[in-house]
C-alpha cells in the first residue's frame, strides 16, 4: 500500500544458496587470457580462486544477519517498492542524511559507515557530527522492486528520495553519494526542494563544457590548463577509452546480458571488472579478492567476503540485468559539470576514476562549501576507507549544521 | 600427430584431414544447461531497443533444448572436405572444395563475428559447381573456407599477436600451401577487414578482393561519426545516409565490440551460459536482430532457426566465444580501424546489401578502392549476406570476379 512503511527482513531460502553453489561448481570455463596482466579483463586465475571460495567456505548468512540486525523497511514510491535501512542516531538533533550507492554497489557498501555516522563519539568523533541515516536500494537493485516501465533515470530516483525523506518525517536533510549516488545527489539538488540543505559527492561531475567537447571529439584539450586540470584530462581520456565498455553495453543493450542471470561467475566477473582510477578491475577490489596487496593498491577495510556479499546479493535478487537498465535510462554525462547551486561538499579520493580539480569543482558546484583531497581510498570509498569517509562526510556537512 | 621412430621433426606444413563428432554427453549437457537457465525479468520496453527480448530468447531456448538437432549440420560439415594445417604455430581449420571445372578461380572466403564456416555452407555448391545450376563453367571457383584463429575448429592462440593483419598473412600462406599461385579473396564483417588488409599487404598472388562490408570511411568522417557529430557539410544523399548509419552503430550498436575489444576475458558467462552466448550472438546489430526475431516468430527469411542455432552451438561446443572475442582486443590494441579506408590499390569488387550496418556509397567506394572493378547495390539482404541470401551473394561474387579471370 502506497505511503505505508513496512518493516522488512531478509530470509533467503536454503535452496537458493544450494543452487548458487551448485552453479558455481558447474561453471564451464574458457581458457586463460593471452596476456600476463589484466589488460583483457578479469584474469582466469583470479576469478577461479574467488569461485572456489564462493562455492565452499563463503557464508551468505553472515551478512544476512548483519543486515537483519539493522532496521530495514519497504515503502512504495512512484509505483516501485523501495527498500531502505533507517538508523536514527541517539542524538535527537542529528542531521538526517540519505546515502545512495552506485553500480556495482548496494547498501552493503554503506554498512561500515553506519556506526561512525550515527554514533560518532564511539569512533572518536564529536556528538555534534551525528547523523540520522537513510540508506536506500535504488530501483532495480538489491531488495528494491524492479521497474517494469521506462523512465527511472537519476532524476526520477532523486524525486523518489525526496519523497522518502519527507515520508520519514524529515523537514531538513542532506544527501551523499558516490558513483551513481553522485548524479542522484546532483539531481536532488536541482529539484530545488527546500528540505535539502546540501549534498556531498565523491564522484563529482565537473568537466567544463569546452573540455568535454574536446574529449568527445578526441581532440587535444585547450591550452593553458593547470597541472591538476591536465592530469584530470589524461585520466578521463583513459577512462573513456578503456574502462567504460561495461557502461556502453548496459547503456545500449542491457537485455542482451542474459548470462548475468544465468551464470554466477559471469555476474561476479562483470561486477568485479568495474575499474577505478588506478586500474581495472579496481585495485582494492583485486587485492581484497586475492587477500594480498596487488600492484600496491591496498584493500583498506574491503575484504573478500565484502565483495562476495555484494555479488551474492545481486545474484539472489537477480538484479544483474535490472541494475544495468539505469545506464540505459540515463541521458546525461555523469562527469560533465553538474551545475549545482545549493551547498555542496566534495571529497576527492586518490583512486577515484578521475581526480576532480578544485578549479573545475568550483565552476560546477556554485556553492562549494567544502573541498578536500585525501590520501587514501579509491572508487568504493565508503567500502574501502569507512573511517576516513565518515570523517569527510562529517567535515563536509559541518558548515550546514548552523542552519538547523 | 605420429612421429616416426627416428624422431624426425614433424612436418608442420602437413595438411591433415579433419572431421568433428560432438560427444553425445556434450549435447545432453548443453540441453540440460539450457533447460536450467535462470532468466532475468523482461525488458521495460515493448521492442528490441534494450536487446533481444525475453520472449524471443525463451522461444529460442525452448526449441534449442527440445527439437534442435546438432547432428544435421555436423553431417553437412563432415560431408565437405575439412582439413587442419599449422600456420605460425597455430592449427588452422578449413574446408577446401576443388571445382571439377578446369581453370576454376581459387577463392578464400572469410567469416566474421558472430560467425563461422557455417555461414558459408550454402554458397559452396553454387560457387564450385555452377553448371549444376545452369551457370557457365567459366564462373567456377575452387573454394577455401577457413575458421579464423580462436573460432570454430581452429586452434586458440595462447599469446597475443593474432590480429587481422596476421590472419591476412596466414591466409596467403594457406593458399600457397594448397598450391595456388594466384587467387582472390572474399569477406564480410571481419572477413572484409581481413581481405582489405590482404590487399594492402601487396601479395603478388592476390588478384583482387570482394567485400560486402567495405572499409570506405575516411579517417575524418570515421572520427566525426565516432564522436556523434552531425553529418559534415557537403555530403551527397548516399554519403549522408551512410554517415548517419555509421554514427548510429557507434552510438547504439557497438557496445559488444568495445566489451570484447577491451575486456574479452571478463565475459565468463559466455563460456558458462548457452543462453548467454545466444543473447550476444543475436544482438550483432539491430536489423539482424529484427530479422532473426522474425525467424523465431515463424517468418524465416534467409535465416532459419536451425541456421542460427547451428552457429551458436558450434561456438558452445568448441568453447570459442572468448577466444573469438580476443580478435576485437587484438584489433583495438593494434589500432586497426573497423570501417576505415585501408590503402587498397588492387582490384576490388563491392556488393552493397541494403540491411548491412551501412550502405557504402559508390563515391566513397571509388575513393577507398581506386581500382574498383565492380559495384552493385543488391535489392535485399543484410549483414550476414552469404548466409541469408546465398543466391544473390553468389551472383555478386561471380560478377565481381569475372573480369579477373583473363589474368
Amino acid at each position: 500500500m502506497a505511503g505505508g512503511i513496512r518493516p522488512f527482513r531478509i530470509n533467503v531460502p536454503d535452496e537458493a544458496l544450494v543452487d548458487l553453489r551448485h552453479r558455481i561448481r558447474a561453471t564451464r570455463w574458457p581458457e586463460r587470457e593471452t596476456v600476463a596482466d589484466e589488460s583483457q579483463g578479469v584474469q582466469l586465475a583470479t576469478i577461479q580462486e574467488l569461485a572456489r571460495y564462493w562455492a565452499t567456505d563463503y557464508n551468505w548468512r553472515k551478512v544476512e544477519a548483519r543486515l537483519n540486525a539493522l532496521p530495514q523497511f519497504m515503502t512504495e514510491i512512484d509505483g516501485v517498492d523501495i527498500h531502505f535501512i533507517h538508523v536514527r542516531s541517539k542524538r535527537d538533533h542529528a542531521l538526517p542524511l540519505i546515502v545512495t550507492h552506485g553500480w556495482p554497489g548496494s547498501v552493503i557498501e554503506q554498512l561500515k559507515i553506519i556506526d561512525p555516522l550515527t554514533n560518532p563519539t564511539a569512533t572518536g568523533g564529536s556528538e555534534s557530527d551525528a547523523f540520522h541515516l537513510v540508506i536506500p536500494s535504488m530501483p532495480g537493485y538489491g531488495f528494491s522492486g524492479k521497474p517494469t516501465t521506462t523512465g527511472w533515470d537519476p532524476s526520477r530516483i532523486a524525486s523518489a528520495w525526496v519523497v522518502l525523506m519527507k515520508r520519514l518525517g524529515y523537514k531538513q536533510f542532506v544527501a551523499q553519494g558516490g558513483d551513481w549516488g553522485s548524479p542522484v545527489s546532483n539531481e536532488m539538488a536541482k529539484l530545488g526542494a527546500p528540505e535539502l540543505l546540501g549534498i556531498h559527492v565523491n564522484l563529482p561531475g565537473t568537466i567544463p563544457p569546452d573540455i568535454a567537447k574536446a574529449l568527445q571529439a578526441g581532440d587535444p584539450p585547450p591550452p593553458g590548463l593547470s597541472a591538476d586540470e591536465k592530469r584530470a584530462c589524461d585520466q578521463l581520456r583513459v577512462l573513456f577509452a578503456k574502462r567504460r565498455a561495461y557502461a556502453l553495453v548496459m547503456g545500449t543493450r542491457p537485455q542482451t546480458l542474459y548470462g548475468l542471470a544465468d551464470s554466477p561467475v559471469d555476474l561476479a566477473a562483470w561486477m568485479i571488472d568495474h575499474g577505478d582510477g588506478w586500474s581495472q578491475p579496481a585495485g582494492p577490489v583485486t587485492s581484497a579478492v586475492l587477500g594480498r596487496t596487488i600492484n600496491g593498491h591496498r584493500a583498506g577495510e574491503l575484504t573478500r567476503d565484502d565483495v562476495l556479499d555484494n555479488i551474492t546479493l545481486y545474484w539472489l535478487t537477480n538484479t544483474g540485468v535490472s541494475s544495468g537498465r539505469l545506464y540505459w535510462e540515463n541521458k546525461v554525462s555523469l562527469y560533465n559539470a553538474a551545475n549545482v547551486s545549493i551547498p555542496a561538499a566534495i571529497t576527492v579520493f586518490p583512486g577515484e576514476n578521475y581526480q576532480a580539480p578544485r578549479s573545475w569543482a568550483e565552476r560546477a558546484y556554485h556553492k562549494l562549501i567544502y573541498f578536500n583531497e585525501v590520501d587514501k581510498g579509491g572508487h568504493f570509498a565508503a567500502w574501502e576507507q569507512p573511517q576516513l569517509f565518515s570523517e569527510e562526510v562529517r567535515a563536509g556537512f559541518r558548515p550546514l549544521r548552523k542552519s538547523i | 600427430m605420429n612421429y616416426s621412430e627416428k624422431q624426425t621433426a614433424p612436418d608442420t606444413t602437413a595438411i591433415r584431414p579433419f572431421h568433428f563428432i560432438a560427444l553425445e554427453a556434450e549435447l545432453t549437457e548443453l540441453r540440460k544447461r539450457i533447460s536450467a537457465t535462470r532468466w532475468p525479468e523482461r525488458e521495460t520496453v515493448s521492442d528490441q531497443s534494450q536487446g533481444p527480448q525475453l520472449a524471443t530468447m525463451q522461444k529460442l531456448a525452448h526449441y534449442w533444448a527440445t527439437e534442435y538437432d546438432w547432428r544435421k549440420v555436423e553431417a553437412r560439415l563432415n560431408a565437405f572436405p575439412n582439413f587442419v594445417t599449422q600456420i605460425d604455430g597455430l592449427d588452422i581449420h578449413f574446408i577446401h572444395v576443388r571445382s571439377k571445372q578446369k581453370n576454376a578461380l581459387p577463392l578464400i572466403v572469410t567469416h566474421g563475428w558472430p560467425g563461422s564456416v557455417i555461414e558459408q555452407l550454402k554458397i559452396i555448391h553454387p560457387l564450385t559447381n555452377p553448371t549444376a545450376r545452369g551457370v557457365s563453367a567459366a564462373d567456377a571457383f575452387d573454394l577455401v573456407i577457413p575458421s579464423m584463429p580462436g573460432y570454430g575448429f581452429s586452434g586458440k592462440p595462447t599469446t597475443t599477436g593474432w590480429g587481422p593483419a596476421q590472419i591476412a598473412r596466414a591466409w596467403v600462406v594457406l593458399m600457397k600451401r594448397l598450391g595456388y599461385t594466384k587467387f582472390v579473396a572474399q569477406g564480410g564483417d571481419w572477413g572484409a577487414i581481413i581481405v582489405d588488409l590482404m590487399a594492402a599487404q601487396g601479395h603478388p598472388e592476390l588478384l583482387g578482393i570482394h567485400s560486402n562490408m567495405p572499409g570506405v570511411f575516411s579517417a575524418d568522417i570515421d572520427k566525426a561519426a565516432l564522436a556523434g557529430a552531425p553529418a559534415p557539410a557537403g555530403l551527397s544523399v548516399d554519403e549522408k545516409l551512410a554517415y548517419e548509419r555509421l554514427a548510429f552503430v557507434y552510438a547504439k550498436g557497438i557496445g559488444y565490440g568495445y566489451q570484447m575489444g577491451l575486456r574479452p576475458q571478463t565475459l565468463y558467462g559466455i563460456a558458462d551460459s548457452p543462453v548467454g552466448i545466444a543473447g550476444y550472438f543475436l544482438d550483432h546489430d539491430a536489423r539482424s536482430l529484427a530479422m532473426i526475431s522474425r525467424a523465431f516468430d515463424g517468418q524465416p527469411e534467409g535465416l532459419t532457426l536451425d541456421d542460427i542455432l547451428d552457429n551458436v552451438t558450434l561456438t558452445w561446443l568448441t568453447n570459442t566465444f572468448i577466444s573469438g572475442a580476443r580478435l576485437y582486443w587484438e584489433c583495438l590494441e593494434n589500432k586497426v580501424s573497423f570501417f576505415g579506408v585501408k590503402g587498397v590499390s588492387i582490384p576490388v569488387a563491392v556488393s552493397v546489401f541494403p540491411d548491412e550496418l551501412y550502405p557504402a556509397p559508390r563515391s566513397w567506394a571509388e575513393q577507398a578502392y581506386p581500382n574498383l572493378i565492380h559495384y552493385n547495390k543488391v535489392e535485399k539482404g543484410g549483414h550476414f549476406a552469404a548466409w541469408e541470401q546465398p543466391k544473390l551473394f553468389v551472383e555478386e561474387v561471380r560478377a565481381g570476379f569475372k573480369s579477373l579471370r583473363t589474368s
